[in-house]
Parts: C-alpha cells; structure tokens; sequence
C-alpha cells in the first residue's frame, strides 16, 4: 500500500483494504510481536473537536507500536484560540512529528492540511465529510463476523451528515455489498455520495422503513440522529423513535446478523440488544486499535 | 445585419481580446470570472442582448490592452460554451479561439457548502472538478449542477 496521506475512503481500493485488514488480523493474533515496531516515532494529535474512542484507540495503537503521541490539547488551550489557522497549525507541528492525526469540523480540511505538509497526515473525521479509518475498523468488523462474499448491510440513521456512513458506503462499493439505506427523507444520502456510489455501480436501495428489509440483512449498521438536525425537540423525538432498534425488533432478523454502530449510542440501541449474539458494536470499538496500529505501521514504513 | 456591424456599435479595439457569442445577459459575470474590474485603466465595452443568429440574443465583451491566453478564456465555458475569442492587433483579427472545457477550474467559484474548509480564512483557492452535467468541490465534494454564474467568487 502506497499512500502518503489517508484522507478518504474514496482512495483505498479493495487490495489495500484487504492489505489493511489482514496486517491487523496479524496484529491482533500477537501483538507483543509488534511493541518495538516504531520505537522512536511520534504521533501529532491535532484534535479540533471532541473525541473519544477515535483519540484514545489512535493513541493506544501508537503506544503499543512502541512510539508515543504529542497532543495539541484542546482548541480552547492552543494557538487556533489566538486565530492561527489550519494551515499554519499543521505546518508548525510537523516539524515536532513523525506523522498527523486530525479531527476538524469543516469538510475538506484533512485534503487542504494534507497539501502543507510532508509527512503523513490521517483524517479522523472532517466535517459531515469521510472518516476512513472508521471504515476501516468497520470492514475489519464485518468481514470477521459476516464476511465480504455475498454480503448485503442496512446502514440506518443519519445518512445525510453522518461522516462514519459516507465513508463506509463508498469502501463497500470495493466488495460488492448490497447496501440498504434506512433513514427518514430528510436525513437521507447527500447528493454526492449517491452520485459516487451510482458511478460505481453499487446496488443502493432507499428506505423509510426497517422492517421491510430487516429479514435481508447479513449486518445492520446502526447510527445515531441528533437532536440539532430537527426544527424542534418533538419532531426530533418522532423522527428519532422510528429508528431505535430492541431486541424484540431483532426477532425479525437472520439468527447471524451482525449489529454495529460507530458509537456513542444515545438511545438508537436499547440495552437489551447488547444481550443478544447480534451486538458487535463494542468489539467494534476494540477492533479500532489492531487496525489503527496496522495503518500507522503500514504509513510509517511497516511493509518494508 | 451583420455581427461584424454590430460590433461596431461599440467602437473598435485597436490591441486586446473581444469575448464574442456570449449568452444575452452573462457578459458581467465573464468579466467577474476574468476578474477584469476596470480598475486597470484599460478601457472595456459591454454591448449586451445583441441580435444574434445563433444564440437568439449575445453579449460581447471588449477588453483593450489585454490579451486573455486560453487557460484565462476555458473557465468562461461554465456559463459561455459558445463564446469565441478574438486576439486583436492593430485593429486586425491575429488569432480566433474557442472556449475549451478545462478539467478543473481554480479560484472561481465559491463552494456553496459554508462547512467547507475552502470558505474559512484558510491559504487555499477554491478547486472544482468539472463534469459533463456539473461541478464538483474537490475539497468538500459538493456537486454544483446549476445557476454556476450565482457561485462565482466575488474578487
């Protein structure tokens, strides 16, 4: 895999998802055998917006390659406070580092950083934009659990502005999936991505209703609906309760479909479904650090 | 009448570029996207809604002193496909060109999606992949099909 910067979904083909998720499959067999990979390497952790599972599974795989993180901290503690802007942040903070991290709000800011910079730069999510190392973490999940052969997934939520699902929708498209889109009409897929996934072939259905393909569906990739998305909290609450799953829904489903979500849930997955065989969404978070280890190690010079 | 008569209405240029055939109404907007302002001193002519035979109606656009090179006159294709270039020296017609359809156009058009990152106070020109049926941000990929004159950045 030859890739200086790892902004979107759209630049991995099927052989280098497939290069990915077989080196974190060796990582996850035995990782020991990875801890003094990248000893002397630092990871920049450029953070402008919250994170949870994404900074911390990205700092872990780091450490556990042998390397360490250095962390702009949070935007209200850095210089961007004092007005310096994207460009010159990414610029400075290269020459501390080894490789870049970064998370921002605006769509397009991971490809506009990445054109200042020489080392390698990962996008962990811009804007409404791509997050292709979820995607990764995703396919990794799916192909363990449900495999990539025949496959058909319903992605349920916020498809218009979820980052997690544009990015997941196009790495799909590499393996042939069926995919079902479930979403309310004004949440649904934003322009581009359907331009995207019909320029590439894919079978895209549309749906307002889980229940009419649910008995179809290998995985369910459930996400989340703001509150902010909605004129008002009473239309957000109907919109919102027409797509929160139980396990009583999950009756419906083939015996081995896989639930996943990118995480945080608020209430779109009832407790009881973590009960169940279908809950995968957990393991998904932990799938994150065996394939941002592979990643890092593959940008870093890993396959040489 | 004739187009060459009409052009005469508007006094002859002796050096400089005249933008024929463009559609009746879009000769303001080929001078914002040439970013030709007046401020150069240069004189400049509109004639707008010209009778014309092929498009119904054109404008044309003189710009004296000022000769526009092919990669300044393909952006004009996004809202002048038909427009024709004439290279004026000594009052005499040296070159005719047509607009070609560029691949990408940078720094003319403001990405309607105000999240964005080309839209902050960042070092970076606005970038559009140009398709048959639209334009496409290459930063945000946000996909403009029509009214591309009302996204054109102000200078």
């Amino acid at each position: 895999m030859r890739h200086d910067h790892i902004i979107s979904a759209k630049q991995l083909s099927r052989g280098d998802i497939e290069t990915v998720l077989d080196h974190a499959a060796d990582i996850a067999a035995d990782p020991g055998a990875f801890a003094d990979r990248h000893t002397d390497t630092l990871l920049g952790m450029l953070f402008f917006e919250p994170s949870t599972r994404t900074k911390m599974s990205f700092t872990t795989a780091m450490k556990r390659l042998g390397g360490d993180i250095v962390d702009m901290g949070s935007v209200e503690s850095s210089s961007v406070k004092k007005g310096e802007s994207l460009a010159d942040t990414v610029r400075v903070v290269e020459g501390y580092t080894d490789a870049l991290v970064l998370r921002h709000p605006m769509e397009g800011s991971a490809k506009m950083a990445s054109e200042f910079v020489d080392v390698p730069l990962v996008n962990a999510g811009d804007g409404a934009g791509q997050h292709p190392t979820q995607t990764l973490l995703d396919l990794y999940t799916i192909r363990e659990n449900a495999g990539f052969d025949d496959l058909t997934i319903g992605i349920m939520g916020d498809l218009k502005y979820g980052r997690t699902v544009h990015s997941l929708a196009h790495a799909l498209t590499t393996v042939d999936a069926r995919q079902h889109f479930v979403s309310p009409e004004s949440l649904q897929l934003p322009r581009s991505v359907r331009y995207d996934l019909h320029e590439a072939g894919a079978e895209v259905r549309e749906h307002t209703d889980l229940d009419e393909i649910l008995p179809e569906l290998d995985v369910l990739y459930v996400t989340r609906i703001q509150a902010e998305r909605f004129p008002d909290e009473s239309e957000y609450r109907e919109v919102a309760g027409q797509y929160q799953i139980d396990a009583g829904t999950l009756e419906a489903a083939k015996d081995d479909l896989t639930v996943m979500h990118p995480l945080p849930r608020v209430d779109e997955i009832a407790h009881d479904v973590d009960e169940t065989t279908h809950a995968q969404y957990f393991q998904q978070a932990h799938n994150g650090v065996p394939v941002r280890m592979a990643l890092l190690d593959l940008i870093l010079g890993g396959d040489q | 009448m004739s187009d060459n008569d009409q052009q005469l209405r508007v006094s002859k240029i002796r050096n400089g570029t005249v933008i024929d055939h463009i559609a009746g109404g879009q000769a303001l907007n080929v001078l914002a996207i040439l970013g030709i302002d007046g401020t150069s001193g240069d004189s400049v002519s509109v004639a707008m809604n010209m009778p014309s035979d092929r498009l119904g109606h054109k404008d044309v656009v003189k710009v004296e002193g000022r000769e526009l090179s092919q990669d300044e006159v393909d952006v004009l294709s996004l809202i002048a496909p038909a427009a024709t270039i004439n290279i004026i020296r000594d009052y005499e017609v040296v070159e005719k060109r047509r607009v070609e359809r560029p691949s990408v156009v940078v720094g003319v058009l403001e990405c309607p999606n105000r999240n964005c990152i080309t839209t902050e106070d960042e070092p970076v020109d606005s970038r559009f992949a140009v398709g048959d049926d639209g334009v496409r941000c290459e930063y945000c990929d946000t996909i403009i099909r029509d009214d591309l004159p009302a996204h054109i950045l102000a200078e």
